[in-house]
């Protein structure tokens, strides 16, 4: 196990959070990026002590797969990448269309949400409704 | 035998492909989605009825028994909650055909509706963590796109939010597994039930607890429940429904499967799980009383209604389990039929505020009776089925010795009904309006769609009516399935083959 995995997998996903908490679509997209890959490393490390590559030949004896690596976690990691992959590119075309909407890249407040908030505007309240 | 068991999972896959090759044609396209669907459910009810008389039905993906290879389980609780999500599907598809709206003018609908079907089929079959990761992706990915379809402002604003929450679960998700694979080396199900039984208590709660955290954003469980009435109400009728009626449930099943199978009784207070449930119910309620848009309404209302589920799992008893699982097959039914009769209302009167709605009850009768039906079966009036559910829940409440969560539920049911007869009472009661002034920009669909929209929320409400109905044998079922969510004995055999 390696330390400075686990510093940078602690330091990408500090940063990635960071940069969730952000109004701005692009830094939001940007921090799920980082924390991916911060989880990635992670997962890398679940495989334990780092080993030979796990290839297996005619010549392969018991004494060689102990000191392989486990392949399972690398396994893991490639699909996840790719997953992430679709979805990152899924939420930059989703934050592109934003800007082309309203011309910022600000995630908005929700209407519904202001209309429920805001005194007096109620029709249940003025009793239009009942 | 065994390819009945990966078949609701390909066909789906394989249909979503056919209806990619055939997109210039949208009648082609009907019909290869109804087709799949039909099919499915067909296979689905083929698959119930062999594991009901033979026990667990166990398939290992390219030949490479467990735990090395990915393993499809199939028993009675997987296969139950399958069949009423493959018939629901099949309910939205026909109403989707109908509408005018995403599935019309969008060659990606259908592809989509497949692939999400084969998602939510993945899902429940799956006997290993890492391919549920993989499922759940398969099914957001083809969720966010349905959600954010039609492209609109609003749309895309939520789809940003419910796309945002995806992502955080799945990490969450993916961190749980490196986890979960760094203390016990395998993320087969049946394995892992052996493996973490013998871990340090301290880290089997870790896991237990942060298994319960990734499930509960995706159930949208207190309190991690506030991306869905947000993001939920803007989508497309169709697609709100179908989200509405199976995704959170997959949330809820998959937290029961991983705490019954994975975690031994004694790794962390159930009593917790009750009261997120209790509060999970009562917020959920609350905030549902509190709107005035139909949809939004209903959207709190399944928030409200995951606080039973987890209540039975809560519980931790087969009379519990049974009712949780009995719970969610009737609330699979009737919230997709009532988000369902909301689109038909906001496609008729151009709108679902209900401020602007009133003497619904007059220009659609038909729509009225669905409506009554669904309302009152969500809020447990009897003989429907939602009473038979919260009976079971009550009674098993009783049995285990919790009053405080079953006095909760019985408020909490109380408030449903209040809200629902806030819309009633708004929207169908009062003179009728004028139909004229309130179709705003929507285009009307000719009588064929519509009695095929009708058609298709009045046979869900009709399968929610025959639940009541049949609710004995269902119950029976539902308490076998119980039976072996407690007692994996049966599970770990079938898949391990000890």
């Amino acid at each position: 196990m390696s330390w400075l995995t686990i510093i940078a997998a602690g330091v990408l996903c500090g940063c990635g959070a960071y940069l969730l908490m952000s109004r701005q679509l692009s830094r939001v997209i940007v921090g799920f990026g980082l924390m991916g890959h911060g989880v990635n490393l992670v997962l890398v490390l679940s495989g334990g002590e780092r080993g030979e590559p796990a290839f297996v030949d005619a010549g392969t004896t018991a004494t060689d797969v102990a000191r392989f690596s486990d392949p399972l976690p690398q396994a893991f990691v490639l699909t996840a990448i790719v997953i992430s992959f679709g979805v990152v590119a899924f939420l930059l075309a989703l934050a592109y269309r934003s800007w082309c909407l309203s011309g910022a890249d600000d995630v908005e407040d929700d209407l519904e949400d202001r209309r429920i908030a805001a005194p007096g505007q109620r029709a249940d309240r003025n009793g239009a409704a009942s | 035998m065994n390819a009945l068991v990966t078949l609701p999972v390909l066909l789906p896959l394989l249909g979503a492909a056919l209806s990619i090759a055939v997109g210039r044609s949208r009648l082609m396209q009907r019909i290869v989605g109804v087709a799949t669907l039909v099919v499915m459910s067909g296979l689905t009810v083929a698959l119930l009825g062999r594991i009901d008389e033979d026990g667990i039905a166990v398939t290992h993906v390219g030949g490479w028994t467990a735990p090395v290879g990915i393993t499809l389980v199939a028993d009675r609780f997987a296969v139950m909650l399958l069949l009423v999500s493959v018939l629901t599907m099949l309910a939205v598809l026909v109403y989707a055909i109908g509408e005018p709206g995403a599935e019309q003018t969008h060659v990606g609908f259908h592809p989509l509706y497949l692939i999400l079907a084969a998602g939510v089929a993945l899902s429940f079959l799956t006997g290993d963590l890492f391919n549920l990761f993989v499922a759940f992706e398969v099914m957001l990915m083809a969720s966010y796109a349905l959600l954010t379809l039609g492209g609109r402002p609003d749309q895309v604003r939520s789809g940003m939010t419910y796309v945002a929450i995806g992502l955080i679960a799945s990490t969450l998700f993916l961190l749980a597994l490196a986890f979960v694979y760094a203390s016990t080396g395998t993320v087969n199900l049946a394995d892992l039930h052996g493996k973490i039984a013998q871990l340090p208590p301290g880290i089997r709660s870790a896991l237990a607890v942060s298994l319960v955290v990734v499930f509960g954003i995706k159930s949208a469980v207190f309190p991690l429940f506030f991306w869905l009435p947000d993001s939920y109400p803007t989508a497309a009728a169709p697609v709100t429904a179908v989200f509405a009626g199976l995704l959170t449930k997959i949330g809820v099943y998959a937290m029961i499967r991983s705490q019954t199978l994975l975690f031994p009784p004694d790794t962390w207070p159930r009593e917790l799980l009750l009261v997120i449930a209790g509060l999970t119910m009562v917020i959920g309620v609350l905030g549902a009383v509190a709107q005035t848009d139909i949809r939004r309404l209903l959207s709190f209302h399944i928030v409200s209604q995951i606080g039973y589920m987890v209540m039975g799992l809560g519980l931790f008893t087969v009379a519990g389990l049974a009712a949780a699982a009995f719970f969610i097959v009737h609330q699979i039914v009737v919230k997709t039929s009532l988000f369902l009769v909301a689109g038909l209302i906001e496609l008729r009167l151009g709108s679902d505020r209900l401020d602007k709605l009133s003497g619904l009850g007059r220009i659609e009768p038909v729509l009225g009776a669905l409506f009554l039906l669904a309302a009152f079966s969500l809020a447990g009036l009897p003989p429907l089925s939602g009473f038979v559910g919260k009976l079971a829940l009550v009674d098993a409440g009783f049995g285990a010795g919790s009053y405080a969560i079953v006095g909760v539920s019985l408020a909490v049911s109380l408030l449903t009904l209040f809200s629902m007869t806030k819309i009633w009472s708004n929207a169908f009661w009062g003179p009728p309006m004028s139909v004229d002034v309130a179709v705003g920009a929507t285009q009307i669909p000719d009588l064929a769609s519509r009695r095929a929209m009708l058609a298709a929320t009045g046979t869900l409400v009709a399968l929610s009516l025959a639940i009541a109905l049949w609710a004995g044998p269902l119950y029976q079922l539902a308490e076998r399935a119980a039976h072996d969510l407690l007692d994996p004995a049966s599970y770990l055999t079938a898949v391990l083959k000890r």
